[in-house]
């Protein structure tokens, strides 16, 4: 292999560049990616860095002295990919020929129809969301964030902190039902109350009003909520729009085997964008998780080194973590796939909880909220099960 | 300065002891049965590497999975960039002593700040 294009300069894809001058390659290395800035890390966008405590040179994935020997072309986007060729057409209409291509393009952030161009709305996605949204939060008012999830509450965790008035929209009956299950998405969705901060369960949202800037939530059941800044954070899509055609299956990210090896030789997917095989459940999934995306890139750079001939080990459980309200929430495993779930250890109301879930008795997923030890155990237990 | 830290016989292989001093020190028994001392705290974020996970000569943090090598402190990836502090062990008379290296700790940005007064 002379030649190996990544696509996508975010944290699968760096550490897919490293894994492959790690295991020896040690030929051309092009990696591609649409933003302007060197690999930063995300995480900290919705936290210290949204807060003010972190600066945009503490996001840098890269070390000071680090040299992969890759060319970086970076503002560019790929728009395609021709299989057989394995060749990466570029938006600036260049092409980039390689015997192997890593797809790392990553996902990108739902927003909601009819809000383009209106003042005060933002996602969070990227370094240059970040900074947008920062710059408005400086200013004070009142914040509705639209949606539960991790991301919607950490912001809302954050605004608060900062001092703003906040409210958080979330069209289910539960926030976080969906990766914690009800019991502990309730549990983990109290802090928002604990702290003073609104939080409107089981209804959606219509639209917003305001002419150039936003004005207020429309909410389905009629009610409207007065806003300054909103923050749409209703989950991510992956970006995979600019692979149809090229003969990958596509379906809720690239479908890919337990090594992240593709169906088109010499290609493989990590990070966001790829939903692997995961062969303790049976079926593909999508893991959107930081993890994930820093830890898969070795065992899909082994299978394109080798050219498949070597054999998946499994990867671990995938593995989470958010903070929010002071409070350090970690997750391992897969919540759907229980029957139970007990606390363990810890109090509720004092929010260091312990809980794992099992199935048929065995243990299957394990949350902790405050517990970094006792969830490192329980974490090397489930990987060990499995 | 030697340090008196806990009796081997009461550190199994496989955990950690947590020296409760300031920077706060671990002590690491590994399943081959060496035993390591590092700074306790993660060079990324406030995170205690003794509830981390052991394997090998290497703990992961228990946040957010950078692994440092127990014997030389070096950390394998990111999102931690500097290695933890090692320091000197000797076991006399089943005893763990722990001789504290001279070097300046590279501490996560939160908690200098929190040592220098600032906001934590
Ligand atoms: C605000 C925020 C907070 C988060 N907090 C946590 C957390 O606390 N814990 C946790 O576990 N996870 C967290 N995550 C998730 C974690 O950051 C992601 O799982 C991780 O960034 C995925 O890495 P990736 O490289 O696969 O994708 P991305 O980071 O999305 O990177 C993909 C890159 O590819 C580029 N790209 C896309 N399309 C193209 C194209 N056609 N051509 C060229 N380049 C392209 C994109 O611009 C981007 O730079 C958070 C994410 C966000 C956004
Ligand atoms: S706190 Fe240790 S890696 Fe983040």
């Amino acid at each position: 292999m002379r030649t190996v294009a990544v696509v996508g300069a975010s944290l699968a894809g760096l550490s897919a560049a490293r894994s492959l001058r790690k295991q020896g390659f040690d030929g051309r290395l092009v990696v591609i990616g649409d933003e302007l800035h060197r690999p930063y890390d995300r995480p900290p966008l919705s936290k210290e860095f949204l807060a003010g405590a972190l600066a945009e040179a503490d996001l840098a994935l890269e070390q000071d002295d680090e040299d992969l020997r890759a060319e970086w072309l970076l503002g560019v986007r790929a728009v395609g990919l021709d299989g057989p060729q394995r060749a990466v057409r570029l938006a600036d209409g260049s092409e980039v020929r390689a015997d192997g291509v890593v797809i790392a393009t990553g996902a990108a952030a739902r927003t909601l129809p009819g809000t383009d161009g209106l003042a005060g709305v933002h996602t969070l996605r990227t370094l240059d969301d970040a900074r947008a949204l920062r710059d408005e939060l400086a200013l004070g008012g009142r914040l509705v964030v639209i949606g539960g999830g991790f991301i919607g509450a950490e912001v809302a965790s954050t605004a608060y902190a900062l001092g703003l008035d906040v409210t958080v929209v979330e069209a289910a009956p539960t926030p976080l039902a969906g990766p914690l299950g009800e019991t502990m998405g309730g549990i983990v969705s109290a802090l928002h109350a604990d702290h003073g901060v609104r939080l409107w369960c089981g209804v959606g949202v219509k639209g917003l009003r305001g002419e150039s800037r936003v004005e207020a939530v429309l909410l389905e059941d009629g009610r409207s909520v007065p806003a300054d800044i909103v923050v749409v954070g209703v989950g991510a899509r992956p970006c995979v729009e600019w692979l149809a055609g090229s003969g990958l299956a596509l379906d809720d990210g690239v479908t890919c085997g337990a090594d992240g090896r593709t169906r088109l030789a010499g290609v493989v997917a990590v990070g966001d964008c790829a939903s692997w095989y995961d062969p303790r459940a049976g079926l593909h999934r999508r893991v959107e998780h930081w993890t994930g995306a820093r830890e898969r890139p070795d065992a899909a750079v082994t299978a394109l080194l080798a050219g498949g001939a070597v054999e998946p080990s499994a990867p671990r459980p995938p593995y989470f973590w958010s903070d929010q309200y002071g409070v350090k929430i970690q997750f391992a495993g897969h919540a759907a796939a229980a029957d139970s779930v007990t606390i363990e250890e810890g109090a509720r109301d004092d929010h260091n909880v312990l809980a794992v879930y099992r199935r048929s008795g065995q243990p299957v997923a394990v949350l902790g909220m405050n517990q970094p030890r006792l969830f490192t155990r329980w974490r090397k237990q489930l990987a060990a099960a499995a | 300065m030697m340090i008196p830290a806990c009796r081997l016989v009461d550190l199994p292989r496989g955990e950690a002891y947590r020296l409760d001093i300031d920077p706060p020190v671990s002590v690491f028994h590994t399943d081959d049965g060496e035993v390591f001392a590092i700074d306790d705290t993660c060079t990324h974020q406030d995170a205690s590497l003794a509830d981390g996970w052991l394997e090998g000569c290497e703990v992961e943090c228990p946040l957010h999975a950078s692994k440092f090598d127990l014997r030389t402190g070096a950390v394998d990836a990111p999102p931690a960039k500097r290695p933890v502090r090692t320091h000197e062990v000797r076991v006399e008379d089943g005893m763990i002593y722990v001789r504290l290296s001279l070097d300046a700790p590279n501490l996560p940005p939160c908690v200098t700040a929190r040592l220098a007064g600032g906001p934590a």
